[in-house]
């Protein structure tokens, strides 16, 4: 049974790749790209040097973190599309502690703080579109949605009001810290170690969690029948609400990431949009805390890949979403036509 | 219209619902279907309606053979049908759902439908009005309003399916007197319901179904005992239990009334007492799966008041019920009793007394084992809940009852599973008895009750029309209480 | 302070806020059928560079609109034939095509930014514009605005007075019932979803063939889908509430120069996020209205219960659960 289901597995994968790969490539012949040119380039500008990989190293990182935090919510049948929202809160409730530290001498006291304070941010934020849909009925995409406008406003009204930089504001963001204020990196990839530990305790706490304790088990039995969970003596609601609580604080540690170890200030593009692309991350990785990981991965290569395009060939750098989004629809077309098989065996089996 | 049915087969994979039914529906008559639960009425009367495609079997009208695969196909050839939950749309006006199906294209038609509309609604004297939601409207005026939008289609063959549950004796008599109305002008009506007492009110002709065969028709005036018989089967059963002494009461509802279900339930008086087995018995959604529901805490009563144990228990929930030692089981495995996409082992974990952070599952896959042995389930410990077979998620419920509860509240607790299983479910749960356990179970099948049981309520309509014990009662005396006729 | 101009300012409302009106109608009449298109955003966008893109390679405006309707309701279709067809997720799906349309419009787009091209210039009609204050607000603008105006009243009459909208609105609400009166579930849905992205498809190119016009990234029609989703819900999912909103939020925008004067230190984007918090009041609005408590409550005062009607709209019932044959 494992070595087939093993075969099946790989065929599928090979069969999306060649899809997308496909789609990529005719894309790339309508506009008259260099079709061998882009993908060399993305290769070479992700993986090509050890700086390219330190990088992608800090793409992943938050990426992987948002993942982790939305595995939690879609165990419970959750559509957290609030996370880039979540994102945004973490890197304000972080910069909101760190601008305390400008001006002090223990400044590991207020990184360590700004950690906790992006992981309240986030989680708050959640929480707020957790409660909207436990106790107000609002669907949580649109409660989500609606809330990740709103800390996009609160980023700009903070830059250019009680935040702004001396003298002019800017959409650049805010001034930006101290040194002393900066995750500490190595000299080598330049990749923050505070990073590359939380993002691997993110995946081992998400693993175990989702593993080996009642609340993976409670937030299982919930995501895919609430009413039998119920009957078992689980309450849906407070589930939803700590898984909400997960993802947000997750999410909310990979904004303070991004202020402390990427941007070192505040600015209006400050989650780079990781929390969508998260999303569709997980999607991709079959909803699994191993795989997932890796698809960050690679989705990490091709952002990062992809800045060389403008550069090299006068190419926009969105060809990496075009690749990202098209994977993810042709999994979802694959997992579509395998239960088409299967219903269609089922139907023989009948008959 | 003659309408002829041949030889009609359902399956639906080894269950066969229909299985060679062959009767003749005369034009200008009222022709009753009765049978109990499952008996296949409401299959066959699909098929009839072109909602579901027959397995193998013909039909003829006026003695042309049809074929057809789709309601509107149906309705084109004169067959319409009145589904036992109204298919209609709750958030459109009554004129809206009148129209929807019949009106086509640009122009606005509102006009002449309301036209159309008010003059049949006069002629049958349905008191209706056009703007109102339907979602405001009882079941009875959804019922009317379907029949005249049946009727301008200008159906020939009409078949309600149920017609008379959850509707006033008021709108029952409009109801009959349309039909008769309908008959009048050569239309032929077919009556599918349980309540012996309507059907033979109105029908001239019955046909009697049992397990997806017909076992007997009659033409009026009917013979009740009869027609019981061919409803019911006429099976001798021993009587396995009846409990004399009684023990102190645990479960008390005094003029408990709630909504919900089919017919909601109404003041209703119960006590259960400690040790004893009741069965419920009622044709399904006659009150007593409101009534077991209010039991374990998972509906609150509208009005009156539910004690436990000398404890008012009407605004608590039934993880409260549950600490109290009431354990309730659904009917619906797969919608309610197991989680789909869990193993069985992970279902073991969820419902193991210790609840502790860290889920052992050395422990769970061992529980699991062990319960599967015991209650003979086929599968393995890491199969999926859905991947089982019906029987095998029945017995897999069960594994679930904690070990020494107060209060078993068991819906259709042997629903799909053979005499040879079913009796050793009974054994086991019987046990469960001797340890002063309470066992409170619903059942559509009769003889299941009388073997099983100490104590029977019947329900009807929303009210517990009869409590009695199993020996001082036989089948027939049960089943006029289940068709309502006391 | 400069005084105001309330006639320049109505116009400017009516006329930015078109290609919202557009993108809205044409997700509420996909929404009325019972599918959610979430890819609105992505859907805008590549719309907008598809006729900006043709326009500027054909030199015909109207191919350029042809062009974009045209996309806009490939996109959609994906999304139908996916959830109707495929049994995925309306969400899951339209979402990645809201990120991937997006991606693939500044994509394919990226030799066009910032090129002089084609745009719709204003048509006033000559024996209406001359009406008092009127005149200048309604009949000075373009075809495309005045095709909004025009499209909120088709929407509105075909959806709620004639036959084929009865017969849309009853797909959306209850599609096994639809289908046991002879209507096709599944093909409705996928038709409606499909005509609904034409529209959008025509917002998007309202957008960059007149109100912004011009391709670069960012064009600055972004978050505007998503704007247009939270007006439908907001309109509860009505094309006239819907398209008032649509104005409402231009007229913030408009406005939102006005109040930078007044209020130096708030940026213009804040404002512009007002629909999404009153998105969310509106399902929390649609939700407690719903409630027996507040029913009860609310019975003897009529004002209350006008406000709870007006804000609160009627979800389709079936939204978002595609019909599964039997």
């Amino acid at each position: 049974m494992k070595p087939k289901l093993l075969l099946r597995y790989s065929k599928e994968l090979i069969l999306t790749l060649a899809v997308v790969f496909l789609f990529t490539t005719i894309i790339l012949l309508v506009t008259g790209a260099p079709v061998l040119a882009v993908y060399y380039h993305i290769f070479k500008g992700s993986l090509g040097s050890w700086a390219k990989f330190g990088h992608v190293i800090k793409t992943w990182i938050p990426l992987t973190l948002c993942a982790c935090g939305l595995l939690y919510t879609f165990r419970i049948g959750l559509w957290n599309i609030g996370v880039e929202g979540q994102v945004m809160m973490g890197a304000i409730f972080a910069t909101a502690v760190l601008r305390f530290g400008v001006e002090s001498h223990f400044s590991e006291l207020y990184l360590f703080l700004s950690i906790l304070a992006g992981i309240a941010g986030g989680a708050i934020w959640a929480l707020i579109a957790g409660y909207l849909k436990t106790a107000g009925g609002v669907n949580e995409i649109f409660a989500g949605l609606g809330l990740n406008f709103v800390a996009q406003a609160i980023i700009l009204w903070l830059i250019f009001g009680p935040w702004k930089r001396p003298g002019i504001a800017s959409m650049s963001g805010t001034e930006l810290f101290p040194k002393a204020l900066w995750l500490p990196s190595t000299f080598l990839l330049r990749i923050s170690p505070i990073g590359i530990f939380s993002a691997f305790a993110a995946i081992i706490l998400t693993a175990l969690m989702l593993r080996y304790t009642r609340i993976g088990l409670c937030l299982k039995a919930v995501g895919n029948n609430p009413k039998a969970a119920y009957l078992f003596g689980v309450k849906p609601q407070p589930y939803m609400l700590l898984a909400m609580i997960f993802a947000g604080g997750f999410s909310g540690v990979a904004g303070c990431l991004q202020v402390t170890d990427v941007y070192h200030r505040l600015l209006p593009a400050i989650s780079s949009n990781y929390g969508y692309l998260a999303l569709l991350v997980v999607m991709l990785g079959n909803f699994n805390v191993w795989i997932s990981p890796a698809v960050a991965f690679f989705f990490a290569c091709l952002n990062i890949g992809s800045v060389q395009l403008p550069m090299m060939l006068q190419l926009d750098s969105s060809l990496s979403g075009v690749i990202q989004g098209a994977s993810v629809l042709a999994a979802l077309g694959m997992q579509a036509w395998r239960m088409r098989i299967r219903s269609n065996e089922v139907g023989a089996f009948y008959e | 219209m003659r309408v002829e049915v041949h030889d009609i087969h359902k399956h639906y994979g080894p269950v066969r619902a229909n299985d060679g039914i062959t009767l003749t529906i005369e034009p200008g008559r009222i022709h009753g279907i009765l049978g109990e639960n499952g008996a296949g009425k409401t299959t066959l009367m699909k098929i009839l309606a072109g909602y579901t495609r027959k397995t193998s079997g013909y039909l003829c009208m006026d003695q042309v053979p049809v074929d057809y695969r789709t309601p509107t196909e149906a309705s084109q050839l004169g067959i319409g049908m009145l589904y036992q939950d109204p298919l209609d749309f709750p958030f459109l006006s009554v004129l809206e759902n009148f129209m929807i199906g019949q009106a086509v294209g640009l122009a606005n038609q509102k006009k002449y439908y309301r036209k159309k509309f008010d003059s049949l609604a006069a002629d049958f004297d349905f008191a209706l009005r056009p703007n109102v939601q339907v979602n405001r409207l009882t079941i009875g005026e959804r019922q009317q309003l379907e029949i005249l939008r049946l009727l301008s289609l200008g159906i020939q063959v009409l078949i309600l399916d149920e017609p008379t549950t959850g509707i006033t004796n008021v709108q029952k008599d409009y109801l009959f007197s349309a039909l008769k109305k309908m008959t009048s002008e050569g239309k032929s009506i077919i009556l599918v319901s349980h309540k012996l007492k309507d059907v033979e009110a109105v029908c001239n002709q019955l046909t009697v179904l049992r397990r997806g065969k017909v076992t007997g028709e009659m033409k009026a005036p009917f013979d009740t005992d009869i027609l019981l018989e061919m409803m019911f089967g006429q099976t001798p059963i021993p009587f396995n239990r009846c409990l004399q002494e009684s023990g102190r009461t645990i479960l008390e509802l005094d003029n408990v009334s709630a909504p919900g279900g089919r017919s909601g339930l109404s003041d209703c008086n119960i006590r259960i007492r400690q040790g004893e087995v009741v069965g419920l018995a009622g044709l399904e959604g006659s009150g007593q799966d409101v009534f077991l529901r209010i039991a374990a805490g998972l509906l609150r009563p509208a009005g009156g008041s539910v004690m436990l144990k000398d404890k008012r228990m009407n605004a608590k929930d039934y993880h409260c019920f549950k600490h109290s030692g009431v354990f309730f089981q659904p009917s619906s495995r797969l919608e309610e009793g197991l989680i789909s996409g869990c193993s069985v082992t992970e279902h073991f974990a969820l419902q193991s007394d210790h609840k502790k952070f860290v889920t052992k599952w050395s422990d769970a896959t061992s529980d699991a084992k062990k319960k599967m042995t015991e209650f003979r389930i086929i599968g393995r410990p890491d199969s999926l809940a859905e991947s089982l077979s019906g029987g095998n998620q029945q017995r897999l419920l069960l594994s679930f009852l904690p070990r020494n509860p107060l209060l078993l509240l068991l819906e259709n607790p042997t629903r799909g599973l053979d005499m040879e299983s079913s009796s050793w479910v009974w054994q086991h749960l019987h046990k469960y008895c001797s340890d002063n356990t309470t066992i409170v179970f619903s059942s559509s099948d009769l003889d299941e009750i009388i073997m099983a049981a100490d104590r029977v309520l019947v329900f009807f309509n929303g009210k517990m029309i009869k409590d009695t014990r199993t020996c001082e009662t036989s089948s027939y005396e049960l089943g006029l209480a289940i068709a309502g006729k006391r | 302070m400069n005084e105001i101009d309330f006639t320049i300012l109505f116009a400017s409302v009516i006329a930015g806020a078109a290609p919202i009106v557009l993108a809205a109608l044409g997700e509420t009449i996909t929404e009325k059928a019972g599918i959610i298109n979430l890819s609105l955003d992505g859907s805008i966008l590549i719309s907008a560079m598809t006729a900006f893109a043709v326009s500027f390679e054909t030199h015909s405006l109207v191919l350029g609109f042809l062009a974009a309707a045209a996309v806009g309701a490939i996109v959609a279709a994906i999304v139908a034939v996916f959830s109707v067809y495929l049994g995925q997720s309306q969400v899951a799906v339209g979402f990645v095509l809201t990120l991937t349309a997006r991606d693939l419009a500044y994509f394919i787009g990226n030799p066009y930014s910032r090129l002089q091209g084609l745009q719709i210039h204003p048509m006033p009609i000559s024996f209406l514009k001359n009406i008092p204050f009127f005149g200048k607000i309604f009949f000075t603008h373009n075809l495309p605005v005045y095709f909004s105006l025009i499209l909120i009243f088709v929407c509105w009459w075909y959806i709620y007075r004639t036959p084929l909208g009865l017969n849309l609105r009853s797909v959306g609400e209850n599609p096994r019932a639809a289908y046991a009166r002879g209507i096709n579930p599944q093909k409705l849905q996928i038709i409606y979803a499909v005509c609904g992205g034409l529209m959008i498809g025509l917002g998007g190119a309202t957008f960059s063939l007149c109100t912004k016009p011009g391709w670069g990234r960012p064009q600055g029609a972004e978050g505007t889908g998503w704007i247009a989703l939270a007006l439908v819900i907001f309109g509860g999912w009505h094309p006239i509430k819907a398209a008032t909103g649509a104005y409402f939020f231009s007229f913030l925008q408009v406005m939102g120069i006005y109040f930078q004067s007044w209020l130096p230190t708030v940026p213009a984007q804040v404002f512009q996020v007002a629909p999404f918090p009153l998105m969310i009041f509106t399902l929390l609005l649609i939700y407690i209205s719903q409630k027996e408590s507040v029913l009860n409550w609310a019975e003897d005062k009529d004002r209350i219960k006008s406000i709870l009607a007006m804000f609160s709209g009627r979800i389709p019932t079936a939204l978002g659960k595609p019909y599964q044959p039997e």
